[in-house]
């Protein structure tokens, strides 16, 4: 069995909500230097989808991530978790894009690599919130897929996913190869160990440019870029709170009541 | 971009009726239309939806463009996308319209690199630029901490819209239109992602979508049992119970409670936060809220900065005597 995960370097989603800036100007959502980037959430649980085949009846897992200033200690987190090896897309060229070019080079790389069975993607990476590339790159590679995966089992050369629903889930039987995106309903993605860290830190990626996996400079960036993204701001919140106090817990609870029922709350 | 025209709604269906966010998706594309001085087109494609096209004109559509084949019985992606992509391929609308369902952001996306158009998921607000009359999409980004307004050149212009973001409009049964049946034309060989089994949970009392009083806790309400005492309190208010993202991963709640950017969205009249510190990927989902009340221990808990009102302090102390004093004023 191999398998590919796709896991992208995004500032962290987890930081205090006031530390988040926007660059109006430049179009770009900062955090204070200090809070590190991180892998997108959804793709560590990508990374544990792949990890489950892989104690189960064994395979190999490689790890790919796209981007600018990737960071060793984050993009290699996928390999401290347990996957065998790591391919960095790493160019200038590969920054300015969008969805469709995001999904056009990883696409293409997964086709360098040859011979995949399961190709995993986090159903939403959590800067942009689009969760379109997984379904991009099975559209181009002209795969089956599924969404919102909590549960995947191969057997037979097929893949039993179950599929998260508005109002419970969904058994979907497919057909190998195929990509599946993969949501938190899945459960908690392992803690990498002392030895995996170790591993991890003696492994050298392999990166690739766009001429390695064959991507012209017209489906890169702005060139090939179908989105334009024209303003990014950050909406103002009139946030006025009134604190309900009391002389213990009991009576401000009491009072609390009070209030909203004055203010025809309840 | 001259050979598309009209606006295209994809409509869903929920138990037997057309579902809440296609008609106001209908109500937004209505407006759109109107401002582009084109016609509103829906289509529904499944099993047997013919009988939903009158509704459709009810609530706003000029034309309406249904599929039914027994393929399409129940939602699976590989025929929903063909048959979808057909009559876009058809009609070539200059705008694409999707609710953000579980439906629609399986959906938009194949079907948007299908026909080689981009698409803007969970949108919050569309509008007209009113110079270059593309489509402004604005979406919450980065798990709320910002929104951003994308345009696209390629058509049809695509987007998928989160539930409760537009206003339908009222039905109006005198309301003129034209239903047009499109040939699926599909071959069972077409599904390669086969749907062998589909399981609801049941929801007992009020659908978390639809109440007007939600009560959800987080992390800091510690375990299942917790939840029992916001049960009773969403009990006497005729509410539902929800929560944050931690309760449901851990089992206390089923993931059916999750409220958030990736859980339900709501928009209840009062919604109580328990346990909650307000991260944005959780507000996102209820920013809809008319008021939000906070029990949290933590002063400078993130929900103070969105609440109207709040309590500091444990929520073990301060719920029972608020359930308490909310029952006595519920019986007066
Ligand atoms: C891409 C992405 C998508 C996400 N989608 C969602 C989503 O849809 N919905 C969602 O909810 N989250 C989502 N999250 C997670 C989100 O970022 C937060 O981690 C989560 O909402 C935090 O939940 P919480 O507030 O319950 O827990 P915490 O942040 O741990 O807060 C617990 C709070 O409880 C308080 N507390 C503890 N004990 C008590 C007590 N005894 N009495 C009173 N107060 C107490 C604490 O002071 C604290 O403020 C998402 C994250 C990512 C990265
Ligand atoms: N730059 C990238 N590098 C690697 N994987 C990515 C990248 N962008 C998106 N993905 C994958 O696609 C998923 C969905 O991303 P998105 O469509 O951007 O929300 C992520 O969870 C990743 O698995």
């Amino acid at each position: 069995m191999n398998m590919v995960v796709c896991c992208k370097q995004v500032i962290d989603p987890e930081a205090p909500p006031a530390s988040f800036r926007v660059d109006a100007a430049k179009k770009t959502v900062t955090l204070p230097p200090s809070i590190s980037p991180v892998i997108d959430p959804y793709a560590e649980y990508a990374v544990e989808a792949a990890l489950r085949i892989k104690d189960a009846q064994g395979g190999k897992i490689t790890a790919i991530s796209l981007g600018t200033g990737l960071l060793p200690d984050v993009v290699k987190k996928p390999l401290s978790m347990g996957a065998d090896e790591l391919i960095l897309l790493e160019d200038e060229a590969f920054g300015t894009g969008d969805s469709w070019t995001t999904a056009y080079a990883l696409a293409m790389a997964i086709k360098r690599l040859g011979d995949c069975d399961l190709i995993f993607c986090g159903r939403q990476a959590s800067d942009w919130d689009a969760g379109q590339v997984g379904l991009g790159i099975a559209e181009i590679l002209g795969l089956p897929s599924v969404t919102l995966a909590r549960k995947v089992e191969v057997a037979d050369g097929k893949a039993r996913v179950e599929r998260v629903t508005d109002d419970g889930y969904e058994v979907i039987s497919l057909s190998l190869p195929a990509v599946i995106t993969v949501s938190n309903e899945l459960g908690e993605p392992r803690y990498p160990t002392i030895k995996g860290i170790m591993a991890a830190k003696k492994k050298e990626p392999t990166v690739w440019k766009p001429a390695d996996i064959r991507v012209e400079p017209a489906q890169l960036g702005e060139a090939g870029r179908r989105a334009e993204l024209v303003k990014l701001f950050q909406p103002v919140r009139e946030g006025s709170c009134e604190i309900v106090d009391g002389e213990t817990p009991e009576e401000a609870a009491a009072s609390l009541a009070l209030k909203l029922r004055e203010a025809k709350i309840l | 971009m001259s050979e598309y025209s009209g606006v295209m709604i994809f409509g869903e269906a929920k138990e037997g009726k057309l579902a809440a966010v296609t008609t106001e998706l209908l109500g937004c594309g209505r407006r759109l239309a109107g401002d582009l001085g084109q016609e509103l087109h829906c289509l529904l494609v499944g099993g047997d939806v013919g009988s939903l096209a009158q509704e459709a004109i009810a609530f706003g559509a000029d034309k309406v463009y249904v599929v039914s084949d027994p393929l399409l019985e129940a939602y699976q992606a590989d025929a929903y996308v063909l048959a979808a992509e057909k009559v876009a391929r058809q009609v070539m609308p200059q705008i694409l319209l999707v609710g953000q369902t579980s439906i629609g952001r399986d959906l938009a996306p194949r079907l948007a690199f299908r026909l080689g158009t981009a698409l803007t998921t969970d949108c919050v607000e569309l509008a007209l630029d009113p110079t270059s009359k593309l489509l402004l999409k604005t979406k919450p980004v980065y798990g709320g901490n910002a929104q951003a307004v994308f345009t696209s050149e390629a058509c049809p212009q695509m987007a998928t819209v989160r539930a409760k973001a537009m206003s339908p409009l009222e039905r109006d049964d005198s309301r003129q239109g034209e239903v047009i049946t499109v040939e699926a034309g599909l071959e069972p060989s077409s599904i390669r992602a086969e749907l062998v089994e589909r399981v609801a949970e049941e929801v007992e009392g009020v659908r978390l979508e639809d109440a007007e009083v939600v009560i959800c806790g987080g992390r800091g309400i510690g375990g299942a049992e917790g939840f029992r005492q916001l049960e009773e309190l969403a009990g006497i208010l005729k509410g539902a119970v929800g929560a944050s993202r931690p309760p449901c991963d851990n089992g206390w709640v089923p993931s059916g409670y999750q409220v958030g950017l990736t859980g339900k969205i709501i928009a209840p009249d009062f919604y109580l936060a328990i346990g909650i510190s307000g991260a944005s990927q959780h507000m996102t989902g209820c920013s809809g809220a008319k008021t939000v009340v906070a029990i949290n221990k933590d002063p400078e808990a993130n929900i103070f900065r969105e609440a109207s009102y709040g309590v500091v302090g444990d929520w073990k102390k301060i719920l029972p005597a608020l359930t308490a004093k909310i029952k006595e004023l519920m019986a007066d």
